[in-house]
């Protein structure tokens, strides 16, 4: 059956673009609607995800959200605990991807700091961040990415890090380009960094995406919003921190990450390796 | 108490996450061939039934005797350190795969993979469990008694416990939406 079916057999790329290709002006309305629609909900008391994973202003989400509820579980020993990563998970230079070919990667070069907290403010240390972002032009080095914008064969756009026993983690990058992307007609992406991160506990598990102060296109994009409460679509964006800046080479941006849920309250074992 | 901080929205693993989150080796949680090692595989599908061939699937388990692994190096894999870890992609045909040894449990629990599914089009990750199928009256005891298991009907149930191939590997599929959908976990 899937085997015959158009999905199943037609080149991946032709996947991303949504079939009914509405305006924007479509997809800022709905995207009120929905905002406004989950405002009315928690007012009656109804406990809104801080995602909504049914948002069809994001075209692709419509096949792909569950149509139930999560069932709510007591976690087992097993998701209380959190793979281990240390040193020797990650070489030190994957945290600058400026330094990842011969030559310097065009475009403003910036650093990203923050910590890694738990819901009480504690610092989480030896925990893996992995990042990925578009260059300076606003294209992804995936084969998939066909905007024609120039790859930059200095920068690839992943690098990773391990939190510090401050729980801190430190990127040397380059601020990525807003791109298009076919969800809509005259759809672009705020610019925005990905990161995914590890907590105390698989159930912190996060993926999520860093944006950058002041995007114009925030009200226009329907992943950012995908995130119905204002305020925690705020906690996404960097802060500008001109302490972070270094005189006469980068723009620094600040932010954390706070991961949430149960967590076994272990202690690391001692010594690294 | 502080009051708690609020926590970090998740968002979408995005199109082009396959060069951010490769890493050598990554869905080889056990060594290929190695004693005990199996082949964990399966599709995901969406709502149409169609193959997703953007996702990314993680799974996190006890070792053979239930511990919890506390070892280092699930990305810099030597090839015997048991990290419990395992990530992969889903190919063209929605397929994912990775080589697993079986999970163990304490006596009378339920032994299972957790795993987290994420993909383009998906606005946030997708927490669920890949349970071991029983081959013994006790494993069955142990699946039957599972706090979760329990309280499910049973095709919903049946979404949640991979099933044994003739040669000894388990399969098993994630359903995103619609016929067949996978139970997925909200945690306490």
């Amino acid at each position: 059956m899937s085997d015959t079916s158009p999905a199943a057999t037609a080149a991946p790329e032709s996947l991303l673009a949504a079939p009914d290709q509405a305006t924007q002006s479509q997809i800022t309305q709905e995207i009120a609607d929905l905002h406004a629609e989950y405002a009315r909900r928690e007012a009656a008391g109804e406990q809104v995800p801080t995602t909504i994973h049914d948002f069809p202003p994001y075209r692709s989400s419509i096949l792909r959200a569950p149509t139930k509820n999560p069932k709510l579980v007591d976690p087992e020993t097993i998701e209380l605990y959190s793979p281990a990563f240390g040193q020797r998970d990650v070489a030190v230079i994957e945290s600058d991807l400026t330094l990842q070919h011969s030559g310097e990667p065009l475009g403003e070069r910036i650093t990203v700091r923050g910590r890694l907290l738990d819901s009480w403010g504690r610092p989480i240390a030896n925990q893996l961040i992995e990042v990925w972002q578009a260059n300076s032009a606003g294209r992804y080095i995936h084969q998939r990415d066909q905007h024609p914008a120039p790859l930059d064969p200095n920068f690839t756009g992943a690098g990773r890090v391990i939190t510090d026993d401050a729980g801190e983690y430190l990127f040397t990058t380059i601020k990525p380009g807003p791109y298009p992307w076919k969800n809509h007609i005259n759809a672009w992406r705020p610019a925005h960094i990905h990161f995914s991160v590890f907590g105390r506990a698989f159930t912190q598990r996060i993926v999520t995406q860093m944006y950058f102060p002041g995007d114009p296109l925030f009200p226009l994009d329907p992943i950012y919003n995908s995130i119905p409460r204002q305020a925690d679509r705020d906690r996404l964006v960097s802060a500008y921190d001109h302490d972070l800046t270094v005189p006469e080479f980068s723009m620094g941006y600040r932010w954390d990450i706070v991961v949430d849920g149960p967590d076994a309250t272990w202690s690391e074992e001692e010594g690294e390796h | 108490m502080a009051e708690k901080l609020p926590k970090t929205a998740g968002q979408t693993v995005g199109p082009f996450f396959a060069y951010g989150t490769v890493y050598p080796k990554m869905h080889e949680v056990v060594f290929p061939h190695s004693p005990g090692a199996l082949v964990l595989a399966g599709t995901v599908r969406d709502g149409a039934g169609a193959p997703i061939p953007d996702a990314m699937v993680e799974i996190w388990s006890a070792d053979a005797d239930g511990s919890v692994p506390s070892a280092r190096g699930a990305f810099r894999r030597d090839d015997h350190t048991f990290t419990g870890f395992g990530r992969a992609f889903t190919n063209d045909e929605g397929e994912y795969q990775f080589w697993v040894r079986e999970p163990g449990a304490q006596a009378g629990r339920a032994p299972f993979f957790a795993a987290i599914v994420f993909a383009r089009g998906l606005p946030d990750k997708l927490h669920t469990r890949v349970y071991l199928p029983a081959a013994t009256p006790e494993q069955d005891a142990a699946l039957g008694a599972d706090a979760l298991l329990s309280s499910l009907d049973p095709a919903e149930r049946a979404t949640l416990v991979a099933t044994r191939q003739p040669d000894g590997g388990l399969r098993h599929d994630f359903r995103l939406q619609g016929e067949g959908e996978t139970v997925f976990l909200a945690f306490r």
